[in-house]
């Protein structure tokens, strides 16, 4: 079976500052993924339930208001509720050193900051092909 | 207990796991297919297709909040196209109807056309029965942006909307074979632009041609914003009654008889290919096929009939 990685970018609360998650859209679809793209201003509960019905691999998300610390754990904790914690989740956006252990410890298993390369974006998802072609 | 019992249960997660199997060709889909099937045949399928950018996403999402209103449960399956170059895909049809992403009485899954060319997905019409299967009452299936010859989903629908958008050329395109064919409801979307009424009155007149001598049986046209809303209630009360007068007329049940038979030249079609190919053991054979062609000692028909025939000779011995 050919198994194709999907993954949802999203940008949860309301900053509107989407040019980061098409940018990132945009490589991953030409580095081969499909990608379900939500747009801005999505509640947490919103994306973990389009995570369930889009039966995505990864959720990416972007922000840059400064709510990563309350946003990102709640989709989360919503994934949990929705029994899909199976799914993995990274983020990205203006997001300080020092909140990065804290993002990591709730669950965020990878944080990328301005100026990240694509490749390592790509990197980490083929880190983990294994991992969610098992399932 | 069994995915198919999960999504006969409407089990989001079993609905969800189920089209990606579909999607990927998992060794127990044609199982799985088979078990649900008895649960198929309930809901309403509605296809609505168009041009890239006429606005078929938003007035999905308008539609789906008349048929909530209502009470129906809506699956809405929203194709967009794969690249040709990396196979990846950017889904965005979701985001004109992420309103109801937390609604539990609509389901909406992206799917990429993975290199079908009829304007839905080869996986689509599968992932139309586990909606059905799992109790949706409404089915949307959302073409990608076509052109004129992409109309496979009028063999998955009881009822087409073919959404248009002024600006795109003059009554000569309108008489052409193709999309403009397929539609039970033209809908002419962004209604508040200048040209729109144009475009109604082209529609109005290849319409009027085709059914010169019926005109009780003509198209319903009408025009909509479905960004304002504007229109909208009309529409779905057109659908209706077109919904009516096609099951009432016999059409639709001629439809989903033909759907069946479509379905199933599919399948054996598929697997008479592969069948042949597995016997013929093609992709080993192909190289030096070729370099009996390039050379000229064969020709293309000469050589495959001669193979099949020796395939079948053999098969028939056995």
């Amino acid at each position: 079976m050919a198994k194709k990685i999907r993954i949802l970018i999203g940008k949860p609360g309301l900053d509107g500052h989407d040019r980061g998650a098409k940018y990132i859209a945009r490589a991953l679809k030409d580095a081969g993924y499909e990608v379900v793209y939500t747009g801005i201003r999505q509640s947490p509960e919103a994306i973990a339930r389009t995570a369930v019905q889009e039966d995505v691999d990864f959720v990416g998300l972007s922000l840059l208001s400064g709510a990563h610390n309350e946003l990102f754990p709640e989709v989360i904790r919503q994934l949990k509720q929705e029994k899909a914690d199976d799914i993995i989740v990274f983020g990205g956006g203006v997001i300080p050193d020092d909140d990065i252990p804290g993002l990591t410890a709730a669950g965020i298993e990878a944080v990328f900051t301005p100026g990240t390369p694509i490749k390592d974006v790509i990197a980490f998802i083929e880190a983990n092909r294994e991992r969610v072609e098992s399932k | 207990m069994s995915l198919a019992r999960n999504i006969i249960q409407g089990d989001i997660r079993a609905i969800a796991r189920a089209m990606t199997w579909i999607e990927n060709e998992h060794e127990a889909k044609e199982q799985l297919i088979d078990e649900i099937f008895p649960d198929c045949g309930r809901a309403t399928v509605w296809g609505i297709t168009g041009p890239p950018g006429a606005g078929k996403s938003t007035l999905t999402d308008q539609l789906i909040t008349r048929e909530r209103r209502q009470g129906r449960k809506v699956g809405i399956i929203a194709v967009d196209p794969s690249s040709p170059f990396s196979g990846g895909a950017i889904l965005g049809d979701r985001l004109r109807m992420q309103q109801h992403a937390t609604d539990d009485g609509v389901f909406i899954r992206s799917m990429a056309s993975r290199g079908h060319l009829g304007g839905v997905a080869g996986s689509t019409g599968d992932a139309v029965k586990v909606l059905d299967a799992a109790g949706f009452d409404t089915i949307i299936v959302e073409t990608i942006g076509v052109g004129q010859t992409e109309i496979e989903v009028m063999g998955m629908a009881d009822i087409v909307l073919l959404v248009l958008v002024p600006g795109l050329g003059d009554e000569i395109q309108a008489l052409k074979a193709g999309v403009m064919e397929i539609g039970d409801l033209f809908v002419i979307n962004k209604a508040d632009r200048d040209d729109a009424g144009k475009i109604k009155a082209e529609v109005e007149y290849v319409l009027g041609l085709k059914y010169a001598e019926n005109m009780a049986a003509k198209n319903p046209v009408l025009m909509v914003s479905a960004l304002t809303g504007q229109g909208i209630d009309d529409l779905h009360h057109s659908l209706y009654s077109y919904l009516n007068l096609i099951r009432s007329s016999g059409t639709l049940e001629q439809r989903r008889r033909d759907r069946l038979a479509g379905e199933l030249r599919t399948i054996a079609a598929a697997k008479i290919e592969a069948l042949v190919h597995y016997h013929l053991d093609f992709e080993d054979r192909l190289d030096s096929w070729v370099e009996m062609l390039y050379s000229r000692k064969e020709s293309p028909y000469g050589l495959m009939n001669g193979r099949i025939e020796s395939l079948i000779k053999e098969l028939t011995d056995k």
